[in-house]
């Protein structure tokens, strides 16, 4: 048995440390603030399979495969549902582009199909159809608890041996030749360390800053916080707006149901690059612009107030895929999200942990298209398709 | 106080359901907030936060200076849509 640290109490690093465990391994998991206080409790809560690549569409696959069984393997409740995403094409060659897309998700076993405005009506029913010529609909899509999920892992992981520490801020790596060797953190002002056997790297946004602790360039792994906002209605109705809906031609916005309270949360690729890694400030143009599309796709929305706003961070990469993979001999990373950490932590969690543990593992998941190198490679992948 | 006593009135919380909580381990105010939704609802915790406050000092021995406040959501009050996205066109 060896003992493997993880920094960064988000979905990520929570869930790896759970898969970790499993394998019976010691794990310590640093977090500097509370947990899920990065990007994770700011999330949309959507959780797909309706990517345009191969990669990212059979990571997803296996991961809603988890979602599906994780409240009863965590034995806690965690408010995943099959609510599907209903995309939304505006013109002729949105239409095509749309069937091309099905058509590799079907190759794997996803089943998006084209359905007409008249189902989508049926599906979502006070949506504005007019506009739209034709939606890419997978009812296996769905949505899930941010907080929930989160402490359902971190309860399980705790139970299972981890030491999790919260308002602990890993501030230097000891690192000899290519392996880290220890842990320094500081909490209650007081600074620490710990010896270990391997690291991982899950700080999402922060993550460019622990490589570089680890001696390696910021840049090797360029994941920039570019602020992401939402803004939320009060509740409405249940099932006026389960699936996530979304017409990529308008800026990415979308709109998603609150799976616990039933407000509409809306969404829109509207970006605003963050002036520091504190930067949590949400903007008024963001608001207008936001709900300016919101009432072309659901008109009612008008009527109603809205309770909140907030902003967190995309921690993007240049091809909008995450950072995941080996760094130097024992350092890992599980990184740079891009707006998809959430719903593909189940699956990327056990993949870490198998990888770390076994150097293999049997998830889906592409290495290579995920490589951390591929930057400084200057190899980038086709952008994922991005929205929450 | 009695233990069916409701402390927030926009999400159904409960004292005992706060002392539940704090009692299986979790006493950050932030994380309270996010599994019970006390100040998640319209008012954005106005009455509820003060009392889980206190209820935190009590059961933790912090002393209630000491326990920051959960950041509150803009917009302060309640808007309707269609005051920010004027207009009455579609
Ligand atoms: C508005 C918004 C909407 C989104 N919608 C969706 C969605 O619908 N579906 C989806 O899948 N994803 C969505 N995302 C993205 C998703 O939230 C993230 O990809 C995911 O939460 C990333 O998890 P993480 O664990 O990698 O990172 P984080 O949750 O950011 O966790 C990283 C943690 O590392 C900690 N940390 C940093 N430095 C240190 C240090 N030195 N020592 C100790 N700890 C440290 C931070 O405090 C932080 O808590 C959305 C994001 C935003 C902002
Ligand atoms: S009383 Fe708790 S949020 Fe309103």
């Amino acid at each position: 048995m060896s003992k493997i640290a993880i920094i960064g109490g988000g979905i990520i690093g929570v869930a790896t440390a759970y898969e970790l465990a499993k394998l019976g391994e010691e794990v310590i998991l640093f977090e500097k603030n509370y947990f899920g206080s990065g990007s994770t409790f700011r999330c949309a809560t959507g959780i797909r399979a309706q990517f345009t690549d191969e990669a990212n569409i059979r990571l997803m696959k296996y991961a809603i495969e988890r979602w599906e069984r994780l409240e009863e393997e965590l034995g806690a409740e965690i408010g995943f549902r099959h609510s599907g995403y209903l995309f939304l094409a505006t013109s002729e060659e949105e239409v095509e582009a749309f069937k091309n897309n099905i058509k590799l998700q079907n190759s794997f076993g996803v089943p998006t199909r084209l359905i007409d405005m008249d189902e989508a009506k049926e599906i979502v029913p006070p949506l504005n159809t007019e506009p739209f010529l034709a939606g890419a609909w997978n009812p296996m899509d769905g949505k899930a608890n941010p907080f929930k999920t989160l402490f359902a892992y971190l309860t399980k992981a705790k139970e299972m041996g981890v030491d999790a520490r919260e308002h602990t801020e890993v501030v230097a790596l000891e690192r000899e030749g290519d392996k880290i060797i220890a842990v320094k953190f500081r909490s209650n002002g007081k600074v620490e360390s710990v010896k270990v056997d391997a690291l991982l790297n899950a700080a999402n946004a922060w993550a460019p800053l622990i490589n570089e602790m680890a001696g390696l360039s910021r840049e090797l792994v360029p994941i920039t916080a570019y602020k992401h906002q939402l803004v939320k209605t009060e509740p409405l109705k249940p099932g006026q707006v389960e699936p996530l809906v979304c017409p990529p031609s308008w800026n990415d916005s979308y709109l998603i149901q609150d799976g616990e309270d039933g407000g509409i949360i809306c969404g829109s690729g509207i970006e605003h690059k963050a002036k520091s890694l504190d930067d949590y400030e949400p903007t008024y143009d963001f608001l207008r612009g936001v709900l300016k599309y919101a009432v072309q796709i659901i008109p009612a929305i008008r009527h109603a107030h809205i309770v909140r706003q907030w902003a967190g961070f995309y921690a993007k990469t240049p091809d909008k895929n995450p950072a995941i993979g080996r760094l130097l001999d024992n350092f890992y990373i599980a990184a740079g999200f891009s707006g998809h950490g959430f719903m593909m932590a189940p699956a990327v969690a056990q993949a870490m942990a198998e990888f770390m543990t076994k150097g293999k593992s049997k998830v889906p998941l592409d290495w290579e298209w995920y490589d951390p190198y591929r930057f400084e490679r200057g190899e980038l992948r086709s952008s994922a398709f991005q929205i929450g | 106080m009695s233990g069916k006593k409701i402390i927030c009135r926009c999400n159904d919380v409960t004292v005992e359901g706060v002392e539940r909580l704090i009692d299986s381990g979790i006493t950050d105010i932030e994380e309270i907030k996010r599994l019970l939704r006390i100040g998640m609802g319209p008012c954005q915790g106005r009455t509820c936060i003060p009392i889980v406050i206190s209820i935190l000092a009590r059961k933790t021995g912090k002393r209630q200076e000491d326990i920051p406040l959960p950041k509150s959501r803009v917009p302060i009050m309640p808007v309707r849509v269609e005051v920010l996205v004027g207009g009455a066109d579609e």
